[in-house]
């Protein structure tokens, strides 16, 4: 036993040890920012370094996990704020690497809807600011999909002539949501019972789909390779701006509410720095930025009553109001749970 | 002599740092993850426990370490038909043209692999080239199911590294002494004979490297299931993927990995092994020179 106590301490120091070596950022009037790709104008940061004499710095991660890995690697450090989906912000709050954010300091808070305050994740946003927020449902090609889906049942038990003309999302919250919902569950359950009838519902399922996407599935259904695919409604809209026979439904059993936010790190040095950018984010017009260009619908009141109807009329998802986003369940964090889940989504993928 | 010594280490030195910082070092950290526990919210909490083990040995991921070894060893297999020949034609062909024919199968590396892995996309997809091509063509009424199946992978795997399989096979044969084939000849063995019982043996070192190469890259890859196989099919390199990211599951993510590295170490010994036995059996060129 002495020498596997011996083993886990050597590891430990050497572990620790590469954890000090990461680099401290330097306290200057510069701030770091973490962002996907394009999720944001591309002279936000000019601006904003124009309108404070802030310097910012744009970095870019493809997904939540990506740069999960990276804060938690690195406690946050070289990094000032960070555009994450609501699980992580949970997680990244539970773990101490968020700051808590001083609301006298962002007085563009107010530009939020009032609904946008009440988020399950984060109640009274005292660590995150919601960026962008929409749901999951089907997105489809009217001319090709008859009678319109209007369950989640359409996508997991397929009429014969959608067999082998449907994607999923493979990533593993909304992968079992689909599910999930179908079933009358919670989108958060790691009950063992629910893992398994989920479990078996994806597994039968998956021999109708033509495959996993969660990148392109919309240019599947442009090019007419799937006929209905598992989206979110700001990728749909991709979709319809292309084709105009593509639709977005939410299934009759709902859908989960995702919220994508803004957080400061705990380890930023330049705290300030990064509620004035937060703050400068939700000015109305930056605001309003999102759904004009890359069609995701905001929780700025100020920037949704400023959008041009004519989008709302070609992309009616961006007319979900918040009363309706706020009745779908939200994603949380599933804790010690998430072993559990992550297994049973192995084995939908897995199987044959 | 100690200033020829010297002179090795100071040679060896730069490779040795690198490979000790960039090798050894991250593979005793995997190591030692994998004997750690995943925090509730992510993360690593450093107590010891051989619990991910005990996971790892579920029925559940043993079936995709064998089933991600099946793809690979398939891949190999194919790239083996296709690159042996090919290798064979190059080394045959004029010297001169030797180089210009090697380049040509290393031109595909001139490329991204994502933008190679994506032309297969548009190739194989039911509304792709060779779907809509053959309809055209009227040779077939529905379009074949040529994408998102292990066909995919596996072709995607084959094409990405054939051409390292070429090249370890080439190396091999153009060792090859002529004289040891002469000798067949004269002793009236017909040329079939003479590659089986003498070329064939003879550059298996080439092969196993080969072997070795596409079948290691395979094995872990999780790239080209993504793309190709759609998701359909999870191989152990995707577990690992998801593991270290999705589930935020740290030190489950380094013992598949390690396993996954025991599983490489043992394919590389055997290949050492292989080697040896094939250079003890019978001296290559260089040697017979030396």
């Amino acid at each position: 036993m002495s020498t596997l106590k011996r083993f886990a301490a050597a590891c430990l120091v050497g572990t620790a040890a590469i954890a000090v070596s990461v680099t401290t950022a330097q306290a200057e009037e510069k701030i770091v920012i973490s962002n996907w790709d394009g999720y944001m104008p591309a002279d936000m940061l000019e601006k904003f370094t124009a309108e404070t004499g802030i310097v910012a710095e744009m970095a870019v991660h493809a997904t939540n996990e990506e740069i999960m890995g990276k804060v938690v690697a690195g406690k946050g450090k070289g990094y000032d704020v960070l555009f994450v989906s609501s699980p992580f912000v949970e997680a990244l709050n539970h773990l101490g690497l968020v700051a808590e954010l001083d609301h006298s300091k962002i007085p563009n808070m107010a530009n939020l809807y009032p609904q946008a305050m009440e988020l399950e994740y984060d109640p009274g946003l005292k660590v995150s600011v919601p960026y962008a927020w929409g749901t999951t449902g089907l997105c489809y090609r009217e001319d090709l999909v008859s009678p319109a889906p209007t369950s989640w049942m359409d996508l997991l038990e397929p009429k014969a002539d959608l067999k082998g003309k449907i994607t999923m999302l493979s990533t593993d919250r909304w992968l079992m949501a689909a599910a999930f919902l179908a079933q009358g569950k919670s989108v958060n359950s790691t009950d063992e019972a629910d893992l398994e009838a989920a479990k078996d519902l994806l597994i039968a399922a998956k021999k109708n789909l033509l495959s996993y996407d969660d990148t392109t599935f919309y240019s599947k259904l442009v090019s007419g390779e799937a006929s209905m695919v598992h989206a979110w409604d700001g990728w749909c809209n991709y979709g319809i701006g292309e084709n105009a026979a593509i639709k977005y439904v939410i299934p009759k059993e709902g859908s989960d509410l995702w919220v994508d936010t803004m957080v400061v790190t705990a380890a930023s040095e330049n705290k300030d720095a990064a509620f004035k950018f937060l703050d400068f984010v939700l000015k109305a017009e930056n605001g309003a930025w999102v759904p004009a260009n890359i069609l995701y619908k905001v929780p700025n009141k100020a920037a949704m009553e400023a959008l041009d109807p004519a989008l709302v009329t070609q992309f009616p998802n961006l007319g979900i109001t918040p009363d309706e986003l706020l009745s779908q369940e939200q994603l949380r964090d599933l804790g010690a749970g998430q072993k559990a889940f992550s297994k049973t989504v192995t084995e939908i993928l897995a199987s044959n | 002599m100690p200033a020829s010594r010297l002179r090795d280490w100071l040679l060896l030195g730069p490779g040795l740092l690198w490979l000790a910082l960039f090798l050894v070092i991250p593979c005793a950290i995997v190591f030692c993850f994998s004997f750690f526990e995943r925090g509730v919210y992510g993360g690593i909490d450093y107590i010891f426990t051989f619990e991910n083990f005990q996971r790892a040995i579920d029925p559940l991921y043993l079936s995709i370490f064998l089933k991600s070894a099946k793809i690979a060893g398939t891949a190999t297999l194919v790239a083996l038909f296709l690159a042996y020949p090919a290798a064979y034609a190059i080394s045959k062909a004029p010297p001169n043209r030797q180089t210009a024919l090697l380049v040509l199968a290393m031109l595909p590396f001139w490329s991204n692999y994502l933008i190679r892995t994506y032309a297969w996309i548009v190739l194989l997809n039911r509304e792709g080239l060779i779907n809509t091509g053959l309809r055209d063509l009227g040779w077939i009424a529905e379009p074949l199911p040529l994408l998102y199946n292990e066909f995919a992978i596996i072709t995607g795997l084959v094409y990405n590294y054939l051409p390292f399989v070429i090249l370890a096979v080439y190396s091999s044969i153009s060792r090859l002494n002529p004289e040891i084939l002469e000798a067949s000849e004269d002793l009236g063995a017909p040329s079939w004979k003479t590659f089986l019982r003498v070329t064939l043996p003879l550059t298996m070192p080439g092969v196993a490297a080969g072997s070795v190469f596409i079948f290691v890259l395979s094995i872990g890859n999780f790239i080209t299931p993504d793309l190709l196989g759609g998701g359909n099919l999870l191989m152990v390199g995707n577990i690992i993927y998801d593991q270290f990211l999705t589930a935020r599951d740290w030190p489950f993510g380094a013992t598949l990995s390690f396993i996954l590295i025991g599983i490489m170490m043992a394919l590389l010994f055997t290949q050492a092994i292989l080697v040896r036995r094939a250079q003890g059996d019978a001296p290559e060129k260089e040697e017979a020179n030396a």
